[in-house]
């Protein structure tokens, strides 16, 4: 067998992994591996982001539209750190991502040589896993476990640091994937004693409620998610990282919960009875004052991290494993219910949000045009069916809100960590993992310029995503907090913004603004119509606030509706 | 409501790996806790390293973090215990200057009456060693002090369990699959 080079063996790793499309920036520490990245480029599509942190953004927006490990490549120094926010956006969004780092020479580490920085140290509370390679036949092992930790039990970023030398260095090279590792448990056992525990809750239950989080859909749970609820007849409400695992006309979808969610699913939480909860944490963002959540409650909670049980819920029956595997078990045990009479009262609060907040979101008559009828009129054109990515704001929450979703993973959305600038990016590596469907960025004007540079990657790749820029000339999130809680003080929250139509026909996109309502359907349906990537920026009401909101510090039924 | 602060023993085994170590105080400090001592040593499996980390917290903490501690890769097992459940031993080393010990017939009393172990003795100063709980070793520093230390240094704490920990299990478990 003849020797090859460290650089090569990365790259016929990942073919042994069946990866096809990489985002990464080269520089000095990984160009042997882009040496080898030029002879392999009919089988290795790289795409050159304009900057490292799009390259995590894509590499995550290409995992969570398809369930593979997104890849992710950049030199050392700048190049590494430059990645530090999308390993924390995928750590805390638990987004399988592999990402490559060039590095200095062994024989310089530690010694503060150019370009040189500790990547593993700075990495190591940001990703499920890392691990630094200084020499060639370490290369194959590592990357076959790098790949297996991503995507196993509860996914997640993991690193791989090469140094120069390993990247040059010759090696007889061979591949053998990874089926476990010792010290590493994936999926818990299921309890079957627990299955029946939580049956007898569901099974006697009065008001049960399901709340979803994202686990659903990183289990590939979500059929059994819907024969559960349909079986059950419990409503069911989602986490912002849960939506779309059950389509948003289905009648026992209930809406979304926290701070911007639905009316109905935050009161309701403090007076169900049985609240299950399934593959969601419990974030801050969902529960409001967890000292005042669902305490009138028995807490199931379906999880296959059991670090996640009783962190900051105190559950009375966990249910640990793999959601598909857990809701399975639970099917076969529980009795067919309709709950009609609590269904009534899900309802009833529907028609108050609807009345005070939906209606008018979506129907405004001010002069001014709301981020919620530009959705409205996105859900028309692609009747539900496009995946929607969004950025971090009120735009967000308006996305989340108002978007119709028909098929899985279709919002893709920066939830724990509230990334601004993750969409533009994000869309780019959806897109290219599903060229056979519409992504459509939705995006505000703050985050949009954080990470704009990614039109020229939209450019040059051809990638046609469909961005559309909800432009109030705020960070309008912050500002609705200075006006709510900050006596109207708007510091440093007013933006001062360039000519974007110019700045996308500058990068040779399609490009329109629409300022008023009437203009609004036909800019709309002329964007999804296209097949080339198209900028469309909106000029929206500029100091509109998002309601539902439950203020920190108070309780979910608390949520206030203005 | 104010939390019951407690010493906790967190032993964890792991595989003996580079940054391991970086990972798991990373996971302390994110709660601001301290960490009072820590100890990394070989144990009865071979490969296998245990580490015994000291840490003053509340039940509720020290629970989720041994959660958070199991969930990371190399990590075989992780526990915590309370004084009452393990057998543990802390050593310690005072430098003293020999003159005291002539000076004085006391100070020569108290190594006798706490079992402490004179390792050197030479013309400028002695070493004497001490091992044993966190209090007896409290109290020898307490009274030497009075008579002036040139040094002194406290290793970790290290400790069994009274009850069995079934990390070889563990291991066989897996090699079953």
């Amino acid at each position: 067998m003849s020797k090859i080079t460290g650089s090569e063996a990365v790259i016929k790793c990942l073919l042994e992994e069946q990866v096809d499309i990489i985002y990464g920036y080269p520089g000095g520490a990984i160009m042997p591996v882009y040496d080898e990245l030029y002879k392999y480029q009919d089988k290795i599509h790289h795409v050159l982001t304009r900057h490292e942190q799009g390259a995590t953004h894509s590499a995550q927006g290409f995992a969570r539209i398809s369930g593979r490990v997104g890849v992710a490549i950049a030199t050392s120094g700048p190049g590494a750190t430059n990645l530090v926010t999308g390993l924390a956006d995928a750590q805390i969004d638990s987004t399988p991502m592999v990402c490559i780092t060039g590095q200095v020479s062994s024989h310089l580490l530690g010694s503060d040589a150019f370009q040189e920085t500790d990547i593993i140290g700075i990495s190591t509370p940001i990703t499920k896993w890392n691990y630094q390679i200084t020499k060639a036949s370490e290369i194959a092992e590592i990357f076959a476990k790098a790949f297996y930790i991503a995507k196993s039990g509860r996914p997640g970023p993991v690193l791989i640091d090469i140094t120069k030398d390993a990247q040059f260095e010759k090696i007889n090279f061979s591949y053998k994937k990874i089926e476990g590792i010792r010290s590493y448990k994936p999926v818990p056992k299921i309890n079957h004693n627990n299955i029946k525990l939580a049956a007898e809750l569901i099974n006697n239950a009065k008001k049960p409620l399901i709340v979803w989080g994202q686990g659903v859909i990183l289990g590939n749970a979500e059929k059994e998610l819907i024969k559960f609820v349909e079986k059950s007849g419990i409503p069911a409400a989602w986490t912002i990282l849960g939506a779309s695992a059950i389509p948003t006309s289905h009648p026992l979808n209930v809406g979304m919960l926290g701070m911007h969610g639905n009316y109905a699913p935050n009161i309701l939480t403090n007076e169900c009875d049985v609240l299950i909860a399934i593959g969601m944490r419990f974030d801050d963002r969902v529960t409001g004052d967890v000292n005042r959540y669902a305490k009138q409650a028995k807490i199931i909670h379906f999880e296959i991290d059991p670090a996640e049980v009783n962190k900051n819920i105190q559950v009375d029956v966990a249910v640990l494993g793999d959601a598909k595997q857990t809701i399975n078990e639970i099917l076969k045990k529980i009795d067919n219910k309709s709950h009609k009479k609590w269904h009534e009262e899900f309802k009833k609060l529907y028609e108050v949000e609807y009345k005070k907040v939906i209606h008018d979101d979506l129907n405004p008559k001010k002069e001014g045009l709301t981020m919620g009828e530009v959705i409205k009129e996105i859900n028309i054109q692609t009747k539900g069916d496009a995946a929607i990515v969004s950025d971090v704001g009120q735009h967000q929450m308006i996305a989340c809100r108002y978007s119709n979703f028909n098929k899985t993973k279709s919002n893709i959305t920066s939830g724990g960590l509230g990334t601004m600038g993750f969409a533009l990016p994000a869309a780019i590596g959806a897109k290219m993992a599903c060229p056979e469907r519409e992504v459509v960025a939705v995006i505000g004007d703050g985050g949009y310029q954080m990470t704009i540079q990614e039109l020229g990657t939209v450019f040059q790749t051809k990638a046609a995503v469909k961005i559309v820029v909800l432009n109030n000339d705020f960070l309008g999130m912050v500002r609705q907090w200075q006006q709510l809680f900050f006596d109207k003080r708007y510091a440093s929250t007013e933006m001062v913004n360039p000519d974007f139509v110019k700045i996308a026909e500058g990068y040779y996109l399609k490009a329109k603004r629409v300022t008023k309502r009437e203009d609004l359907a036909n800019a709309v349906e002329e964007m999804i119509k296209s097949d080339e990537p198209y900028f469309l920026e909106v000029l929206v009401e500029k100091e509109d606030n998002v309601f539902p909101m439950i203020p920190t510090g108070s309780s979910v039924s608390e949520i206030r509706l203005s | 409501m104010k939390k019951k602060l407690i010493k906790y023993t967190v032993s964890v085994y792991t595989e003996n790996s580079v940054g391991l170590l970086n990972r798991i105080s990373a996971i302390f400090q994110r709660r601001h806790i301290n960490i009072e001592s820590f100890n990394s040593s070989m144990t009865e499996i071979e490969n296998v390293q245990r580490w015994t980390i000291l840490v003053i917290t509340s039940e509720s903490f020290i629970n989720k973090i041994v959660g958070q501690i199991n969930k990371q890769i190399e990590v075989i097992q992780a526990y915590y215990h309370t004084d009452e459940e393990t057998i543990y031993q802390e050593s310690c080393l005072f430098k003293i200057k020999s003159s005291l010990l002539f000076d004085d017939r006391k100070i020569q009393n108290i190594i006798k009456e706490s079992n402490a172990i004179i390792v050197t003795v030479n013309p400028e100063f002695f070493v004497i060693e001490k091992s044993g709980r966190t209090h007896e070793l409290d109290k020898l520093y307490e009274k030497l002090n009075k008579y002036g230390i040139l040094q002194y240094v406290r290793s970790a704490r290290i400790a069994v369990t009274k009850a069995p920990l079934m990390i070889s299990q563990i291991l066989t478990n897996f090699k079953k699959k």
